[in-house]
């Protein structure tokens, strides 16, 4: 099956407009010929390295930075002490000590009266190369009064629990929002508690409840995060050069942090080696690199090793779930209720937009159709890195994603009934879209059952049901789970959705040149995702210009217009449907030229691809070519047209895009040992209309690896002392090539009827809907030992104590 | 100390301190940013480059290690404007997405075809494995490599 029309091919051989297409980023990739941003190196540049604390909480009694400063080669060593010295005119606070986070909380630069986790920035060495800034680490003295660390989120609310942000005054551990908000609820809370009470009153009804963690991961991109600052004394002109997926919103953020005027500012994102959300906070590194700029006059490279980017950059999830599901006994789900404990670190940096402090968790009620759904989200500060933005998070419907498929999987357990029937019985039926979920989000379009049952013809279920009867009767043990996910992207409605108060609608600029070539300028970031070749595809669609003739710029702001970036699976929702209606502008230019020429009214012509003609006179027209030349040219343009083509927008989606998915897993577990063999994985995704197809799928290839690592491997977990006990790959363990199965794709395409082009984005698709389907397939695998639940990562050890009945919490080195 | 060593073909004879890993020596002396560096631990294999024909992660060396050696890095695998068939198989399978642990990728790649022309994809998984990819999930990877296999050079680039 493909969702792609035949196109025509451009004497290049690309597609004109949607189709797979080789890609024009790879022929400077395969060369060596990136340009990264530790590839940046300016005349005179010095060199950084930050000091980190060992400890999780303690007072800092003092700071001898003298025999570091003596060391040959340094330039300077600069405190938190300094920094609180360093005024600055600024909309958020008077000093570059703290400096704010992403969701109105405050976070220290360098820690000037505590150290809040392991790994957090106490002082940062200048120095004229990168060896001399490491030597000086060590010659810095810091004497430390160790405090009691709160590791643990259950216990962060506990009388007597030590309190963290005493520097905002707090008394406890709690997180108020910007609204005034400790906890964050979603749904209707009475009648979904009522639905569960009768229902447990009810012999014809079940409840099923479980507590389901997911662990505290981390997105580890190859490249880690960094930054080269330059900041010209004289001019004031800042130009940063900078890991970021959100150039243009860093560029505001970096505004207000440093009280420098904007339009001084100049973010360049070059080419980013992998973000998965890890680059969109803004770091403490970021901005020392700026503030070592302006005390030293030149230019300042901060780069962080693997240890620095797991322990101190953007984690994710940390989401502790009590989920309880309600259901007829035959299987017709009734209610869900979740509870969260949120552990969101030391500062509340996660980047969620203002009204959805717990992102779009929101959407847990997953796939199904039922009536009552209620959440209550509950945030708290411990003693770990701050963040919670990172990692394919789509704000959290990876969590959502997650919670909902295993829950209804542990109520098929308990009906006894398959869980790919149980699914069945409950997809949103195809005639009820748009569908209103019971937490109030408008889910645009699915056919959910054919996606299912595509999945299932594609991974022969039946049979495989039928080989795991055969193999456990030999004391073979195979498991096989399903996951249905759908996610809501493409964030967002600028009416609902902000980031710091900046409105999610995305900026863009087409400029079509005298010879029929085009420059596309995006706010959107690329960190892999292939837009300067899927967003050439979208204009050539729209205007029948051959995409090796359309060039896109990005990750530059002085280049580009406004936007907020790429992260959320937002890139083709928001700044896709952008391209095509400046696309969709300069066509309705180009007729008005082309009346002009053809010396006829506008109404009296026809679009073909790349083509207008005269209605019922097909050989008389001007092709897009022609009327660009003639845009510029002395042809008489009617009383108010300029003449050119160029044209801007912004785009302000009505509403999230929801792709969706089913993805099937089928694992094969030695019971002596616990190892976990994926041996299949079967995924079928719909995400609308896909611009390019080959692009699409290796999206999935990589999120199914993503959602494989996460399930059996990867985890940043703590020890009572605050100890990290994920801090570099010898310990985050991340899955190779002999982890990963052979993937098998299929696609149904169901376009989103508000999105220009029909697309959904796909990003996050696979991250979010693959973790479940591996943990229920190793689950239902070990089933006949009475398991119906264990939480991630399914690590040897955890899956053979939940074999034994003795399940661990694998959060923590504690039993 | 003074080493002398050969890039690509070009020799090269530099002041380093001793402590300095290959890695760095590639990169900020020579300025061959195709090279990358991507872990504390050597891990993750994005440093990946030949030694005397062999794949190493330089990241586990000292330049004055390859001091009187033959090195080999992305940057030699094109001959002139035409492309490896490793380099060409990446393109045409979409073997990268973000390009960081490409060139690494392609060096171990490249090996393996010079001395199994045509290995099974267990095998090229398992020539792989020291090295970790985030975007592709390897599936590509692994077709990149095979699509190489099936198109030998039709003339020997040298290393």
């Amino acid at each position: 099956m493909t969702a792609v029309e035949e196109v025509p091919l451009s004497p290049a051989g690309n597609p004109i407009g949607f189709g797979s297409m080789k890609r024009v980023e790879d022929a400077r990739f395969v060369r060596g010929q990136g340009n990264y941003v530790d590839d940046v190196n300016l005349p005179g540049m010095l060199h950084s390295a930050i000091l980190r604390s060992p400890h999780a909480h303690a007072r800092i009694v003092s700071i001898d930075k003298s025999a570091a400063e003596a060391l040959p080669g340094v330039v300077l060593v600069i405190t938190g002490e300094m920094l609180a010295g360093v005024p600055r005119p600024s909309l958020l606070g008077d000093n570059f000590a703290w400096m704010p986070t992403l969701s109105y909380d405050t976070q220290a630069v360098l820690a000037t009266d505590k150290v809040r986790f392991q790994g957090q920035e106490v002082a940062f060495v200048i120095a004229e190369s990168k060896y001399i800034a490491r030597d000086a680490l060590e010659l810095i003295d810091v004497e430390y009064d160790v405090l009691d660390a709160v590791m643990d989120a259950k216990k962060a609310m506990d009388p007597g629990a030590p309190v963290i942000r005493d520097d905002k005054g707090q008394t406890d551990n709690s997180i108020t929002d910007v609204h005034g908000n400790q906890s964050w609820e979603s749904g209707n809370a009475e009648a979904t508690a009522a639905a569960i009470a009768a229902a447990e009153a009810d012999p014809n009804c079940v409840v099923v409840t479980e507590q389901i963690l997911y662990p505290r991961v981390h997105p580890a991109p190859m490249e880690t995060c960094g930054s080269v600052a330059e900041l010209n004394p004289v001019t004031g002109q800042l130009t940063l050069y900078t890991t970021s997926q959100a150039p243009h919103a860093h560029r505001t953020v970096y505004a207000m942090v440093a009280g420098l005027p904007e339009q001084k500012i100049r973010v360049i994102s070059p080419d980013i080696g992998g973000g998965f959300g890890n680059k969109v906070g803004v770091y403490p590194g970021y901005v020392l690199s700026i503030v070592g700029s302006l005390l030293t006059g030149k230019p300042v490279k901060w780069m962080e090793d693997r240890s620095e980017n797991l322990m101190s950059t953007s984690f994710a999830r940390d989401y502790h779930m009590k989920a309880t599901i309600a259901a007829t006994r035959e299987g017709k789900i009734l209610a869900v209720d979740v509870d969260v404990l949120a552990d969101h670190g030391a500062f509340n940096g996660v980047a969620q937009p203002t009204n959805y402090p717990a992102g779009f968790f929101h959407i847990f009620s997953g796939s199904y159709d039922y009536p009552n759904a209620h959440c209550k989200v509950t945030p708290v500060y411990t003693n770990k890195a701050p963040g919670g933005v990172a990692y394919a998070c789509s704000f959290r419907i990876t969590e959502a994603a997650y919670v909902i498929e295993r829950v209804v999987d542990c109520l098929a357990a308990e009906l006894q009934m398959d869980p790919a029937e149980l699914r069945l019985k409950n997809l949103i039926a195809a005639d009820k879209f748009p569908y209103m979920s019971p937490t109030g989000w408008e889910y645009d379009s699915g056919e959910y059952e054919k996606t299912m049952r595509l999945a299932m013809e594609i991974a022969g279920y039946d049979e495989l049901r039928r080989e795991q009867a055969e193999k456990r009767a030999k004391g073979e043990y195979m498991g096989i789970g399903i996951s249905f996910f759908t996610e809501g992207v493409g964030a967002g409605p600028r009416k609902t959705m902000d980031i710091l108060g900046l409105g999610m609608a995305d900026g863009i600029e087409l400029r079509v040149h005298p010879t029929g070539k085009a420059v596309l300028r995006l706010s959107v970031q690329s960190q892999g995702q292939a837009h300067e070749t899927t967003f050439a595809q979208i204009v050539s669609h729209e205007l029948g210009i051959p995409p090796e003739d359309i060039d896109v710029v990005h990750g530059d702001t002085d280049q580009t217009p406004f936007g907020l970036g790429t992260y959320g699976s937002r890139s083709t929702p928001v700044s896709g449907a952008a391209a095509s209606v400046v696309a969709r502008k300069v066509r309705e230019r180009a007729k008005i030229v082309a009346a002009a020429a053809l010396e006829c009214s506008p109404d009296d012509l026809e679009w073909e691809l790349g083509r207008w003609y005269v209605k019922g006179d097909k050989e008389r027209g001007k092709t897009i070519q022609e009327i660009a030349l003639l845009s510029h040219s002395s042809l008489e343009l009617p009383e108010g047209i300029e003449g050119h083509l160029d044209a801007t927008a912004v785009y302000n989606p009505p509403n999230l895009t929801y792709p969706y998915g089913c993805y099937i897993c089928v694992v094969d577990v030695d019971v002596l040992t616990g190892q976990v063999k994926v041996r299949r994985f079967i995924a079928v995704d719909d995400c609308g209309v896909r611009i390019n197809p080959m692009v699409v799928e290796g999206q999935v290839h990589g999120g199914l690896a993503d959602g494989i690592g996460m399930a059996l491997m990867e985890l940043i977990a703590f020890d009572e002392d605050g100890n990290c006990l994920g801090g570099s790959f010898m310990d985050y363990l991340l899955p190779t090539a002999m982890e990963c199965p052979d993937y098998e794709l299929g696609e149904t395409v169901t376009p989103s009827p508000h999105h220009p082009i029909g697309a959904k984005g796909v990003g996050e698709s696979a991250t979010v809907g693959s973790p479940a389907a591996v943990v229920n397939a190793v689950i239902d695998a070990i089933s006949p030992f009475g398991v119906r639940h264990a939480d991630m990562p399914l690590t040897p050890a955890n899956v053979w104590r939940a074999i034994q009945g003795r399940p661990m919490r694998t959060d923590m080195a504690v039993e | 100390m003074q080493i002398t060593l050969t890039v690509n073909g070009t020799e090269y004879t530099r002041d380093v301190e001793p402590r300095m890993l290959l890695v760095h020596f590639i990169r900020d002396e020579l300025l061959l940013r195709g090279t990358h560096w991507g872990c504390d631990t050597s891990n993750c294999g994005t440093c990946t480059l030949w030694v005397d024909g062999e794949p190493v992660k330089s990241c586990t060396m000292l330049a004055v290690m390859a001091d009187g050696r033959a090195i080999r890095t992305v940057e030699g695998l094109a001959n002139g404007a035409e492309l490896d068939p490793i380099q060409q198989g990446f393109i045409e399978c979409h073997g990268l997405q973000c390009g960081f642990c490409t060139p690494g990728m392609m060096m171990t790649g490249r090996w393996l075809l010079d001395n199994n022309p045509n290995p099974s994809e267990g095998e090229i998984r398992e020539c792989i494995s020291g090295q970790i990819c985030r975007c592709t999930g390897y599936k590509n990877i692994v077709s990149a490599i095979q699509w190489a296999a099936e198109h030998p050079a039709t003339s020997e680039v040298t290393s």
